[in-house]
């Protein structure tokens, strides 16, 4: 190894008030290579292309870029140094035309033409405005304006989400071809498919920790997913206890929700699952596989293209929450800034659907209130020393208060999206403890986690999401985190050894095809 | 990587003022209201006394129930700038309409312009998403046209202060005002509404965060057409007191008190944000506009000097105020 690194990041450690997102992550990109980078959600890739590209400061540790020490203060300065990112979300303003966009960013204009020519679109009008063009072209065209500066290194994020086929092919071959030419492409992606066949070396994050760089060779897929996961301590699988604790509910004849080809633009393509009264079903799917748009469309939020939704066996359509939560279905969204009015007090955002309809506008009858509340208060334990306004309250009471409000409320069907997300270890046991308990009174909980160690704490089941659609649905005894890891990166389940990491897991039929 | 270490708590005498005041931050409204009678009292010794207090509140009144629609509104993160010709045109209609009408006729047709633009501005704001600022403005320069086309069918009958209208604006009960009658039961109401009612509970809710109270089940086009629907009846409400006080109908009558209206909701500590604010706060507002004016009058100051003035002196007072209840 005498050729030096073109990219050289040490020691990267990015801090949000005591979340630690980075804590010593690397990165080092040789010329003429694909890298890839790899981990979990949460693992911190993000903040660390963040990092590199100038959009956010690092808190600690260096950037080498050709040897030199470069601070990288904002996105042009990365620009200057050569390092050029495009990011899933297409970066042209969508009110100008792609001319007056390549002049923003003094783009050269013939080699943009070449290039989006070489990447599969022969006659693009360089007068039409942004907002026309379909999403699929707008990102082949980010990329090809990143091409036509001849960046030295180029950062793709999901570069070939949302295109069809025929355009991924291009693109692939297009990044393929920069390594040979001296660039480096540091190339992130959930894909083991792409990542085999395009790139020479992954390096692996996990938990903000840089935890290994490897060749991609095949069989390498394993040895991924190890260093992804680490080695966790073993956790008493809480399914065992669960048995013994719970007197499973009795089944009957309709599910609570039964969720047939549900359909949603490109994000959510012919879903189905049940889920039954006393059940914690567990969903497990990287970042942007449609797990948002599925819990938006059951809590009544967005309107489903196609398939049906029913409740008890009736098929119900949401056009607005108030529906969903008349037929017993909360949504807690992942998000607290999302649910809560942060400058009322705790009570009021408790007992806020209890106003909702226009009957209940008249005077609130305080003291039953009061009473529902603090039941309510008291059964999650939220910590009332600072009530008087929810923002005031730590982010774990916080989230007990969107989960207390659908608890008094009596919600049968709670929907939670990563309800743990960002919060201590204590209030999580708290959470995960509640979720039983509810399971136990019968009522049914889908819960979204991006942590999958959770998913043995406390779900019955487990459905995997990929691209868009349910991949598996096993039992929890089968999930432990290396199975639920293969299966969310949409690896098929008890197909170890026959899969190569250069075999094509889906279908043909079932690439993106998707417009 | 949590740092776990506490920090001591610096509790000085100032931050436990500042705390104070934020959590009741009525208390320098009344201070500031206070002091302003007093250097009042001071520049023109026995002013202050019961005639004097009877005449403010009278003229305070107006402003305080219009700037209870501000409030309202701006609770919502909305502000309702139609509540001056909304009052305006129930002023004219009435008083031009009791000439040849049944006062309860001549009532009827006194509010029903303000059920149609409070109809209009709400649905505008709450299902057609117009921002409030435009859709109020927008209403209240119809509302105008109208009046003008409407004062070319009456100025063959005239016009007239009913009596009734003239006692409650202007009149005396045992030294109190009578415009109290009307103004003591809607400030109760709407205080009542504000803190002990669902719908003045979803108007916080809406302006705080408005995808949290649709998440809750929140319909927000119901709230906001049956918000607007009653600011502007509390409006035309309010024209008709002011007609009373006035006792001249013109064109342009409350248009006046528009602006101070939106200034007393601000002074009182609503934020036009929303989310945030109450109505007592308001009246205080409403209340030290008044006497500011008052103040400024017999300063003997020029038209333009005086409103230069007044201008500093109400973003002054807004800033200060802000940072004292302000606890960030």
């Amino acid at each position: 190894m005498i050729t030096n690194p073109l990219l050289d990041a040490m020691g990267v450690a990015k801090n949000y008030g005591a979340v630690a997102a980075l804590r010593n992550a690397s990165l080092s990109v040789l010329p003429g290579e694909v890298h890839a980078l790899m981990g979990a959600n949460g693992a911190g890739k993000s903040t660390l292309v963040k990092i590199l590209t100038g959009a956010i400061r690092s808190d600690a540790g260096h950037v080498l870029i050709r040897g030199e020490a470069r601070d990288v203060r904002s996105p042009a300065a990365a620009r200057r140094a050569g390092l050029l990112p495009v990011y899933q979300e297409p970066a042209l303003i969508p009110d100008l035309d792609v001319l007056s966009n390549l002049r923003l960013t003094g783009t050269p204009v013939e080699p943009f033409r070449a290039w989006v020519r070489e990447l599969g679109i022969p006659n693009l009008d360089i007068r039409e405005t942004a907002r026309h063009i379909p999403l699929a072209v707008l990102r082949v065209l980010d990329l090809a304006r990143a091409l036509a500066v001849e960046p030295d290194v180029l950062l793709l994020d999901e570069m070939t989400a949302a295109l069809p086929a025929n355009l991924a092919e291009k693109v692939l071959e297009v990044v393929r071809r920069q390594g040979d030419s001296g660039r480096s492409v540091i190339f992130i992606s959930h894909r083991f498919v792409e990542i085999s066949a395009l790139c020479d070396r992954a390096t692996v994050l996990r938990d903000g920790v840089t935890v290994g760089v490897v060749d991609i060779e095949p069989g390498v897929e394993e040895k991924i997913v190890e260093m992804m996961l680490g080695a966790r301590i073993e956790k008493t699988s809480v399914a065992a206890a669960r048995m013994a604790n719970e007197t499973p509910a009795a089944k009957d004849s309709h599910p609570r929700l039964a969720v047939r080809n549900l359909q949603l633009g490109t994000k959510l393509h012919d879903v189905s699952f049940d889920l039954a009264n006393g059940e914690v079903a567990g969903v497990v799917a990287l970042e942007g596989q449609g797990q948002d748009e599925l819990f938006a469309a059951l809590a009544g939020s967005i309107r489903p293209a196609g398939g049906t939704i029913a409740v008890d066996g009736a098929p119900i359509k949401f056009s607005h929450p108030s529906d969903a939560i008349r037929a017993g279905i909360a949504y807690v969204p992942g998000d607290r800034t999302e649910a809560l009015a942060m400058q009322r007090s705790v009570r009021e955002n408790i007992a806020l659907p209890f106003s909702a309809a226009p009957r209940k506008w008249g005077p609130i009858r305080v003291r039953r209130e009061r009473m529902v509340v603090s039941s309510a208060i008291a059964r999650l334990q939220i910590d009332t020393r600072a009530q008087g306004e929810v923002q005031r309250l730590s982010g774990g009471n916080q989230q007990k208060v969107t989960i207390a409000r659908w608890i008094a409320a009596d919600a049968r069907t709670i929907l939670c999206f990563d309800p743990t997300r960002g919060i201590d270890v204590g209030t999580k046991q708290e959470i995960y403890k509640l979720l039983r308990e509810l399971a136990g009174l019968g009522k049914s909980v889908l819960f979204y986690t991006s942590e999958l160690e959770e998913v043995q704490r406390v779900c019955d089941r487990v459905i995997v999401i990929f691209g868009g659609r349910v991949v598996d649905t096993f039992p929890v005894e089968l999930a432990d985190e290396p199975a639920l890891m293969r299966a969310a990166y949409g690896l098929p389940r008890g197909a170890r050894e026959d899969v190569g990491i250069l075999a094509d897991i889906r279908p043909a039929s079932d690439t993106e095809t998707a417009p | 990587m949590t740092t776990s270490a506490t920090m001591p708590q610096a509790a000085s005498f100032g931050g436990r003022l500042k705390r104070f005041m934020a959590d009741r931050p009525l208390i320098p409204l009344v201070i500031l209201l206070v002091i302003l009678v007093m250097i009042l009292q001071i520049l023109r010794p026995g002013i202050v006394n019961e005639r004097w207090i009877a005449n403010t509140a009278k003229f305070a009144i107006p402003l305080a129930i219009l700037a209870g629609c501000q409030t309202m509104t701006m609770l919502t993160g909305g502000i309702d700038l139609s509540v001056g010709t909304v009052a305006t045109m129930s002023a004219f209609i009435m008083a031009t309409q009791i000439v040849n009408q049944d006062p309860a006729v001549a009532f009827v047709l006194a509010m029903l312009p303000a059920v149609l633009i409070g109809l209009v501005n709400g649905v505008g704001v709450g299902v057609f998403r117009v921002h409030p600022l435009i859709m109020t403005l927008g209403t209240s320069l119809i509302g105008t046209g109208f009046l003008q086309v409407y004062q070319r069918t009456v100025i063959a009958s005239g016009a007239r202060i009913p009596d009734f209208l003239n006692w409650l604006g202007t009149g005396l009960t045992y030294g109190f005002p009578n415009a109290l009658f009307l103004f003591v039961p809607v400030a109760v109401l709407i205080v009542f509404t504000l803190n002990r009612t669902g719908f003045g509970r979803l108007l916080y809710a809406v302006g705080d965060n408005e995808r949290a109270a649709r998440l809750s089940g929140v319909r927000y086009w119901q709230v906001i057409t049956a918000l607007y629907v009653i600011s502007s009846l509390l409006a035309g409400i309010t024209g008709l007191l002011y007609i009373g006080l006035i006792k001249a109908p013109s064109l342009s009558l409350a248009e006046p008190l528009v602006l101070p209206s939106v200034a007393a909701a601000v002074i009182g500590g609503t934020s036009i944000f929303g989310g945030r604010g109450g109505y007592m706060g308001t009246i205080i507002g409403a209340l030290i506009l008044t006497v500011l004016t008052t103040l400024l009058t017999i300063l003997h100051m020029p038209e333009g000097g005086r409103r230069i003035l007044f201008g500093f002196i109400v973003l002054f007072v807004t800033a200060a105020y802000l940072r004292i209840i302000e606890d960030r």
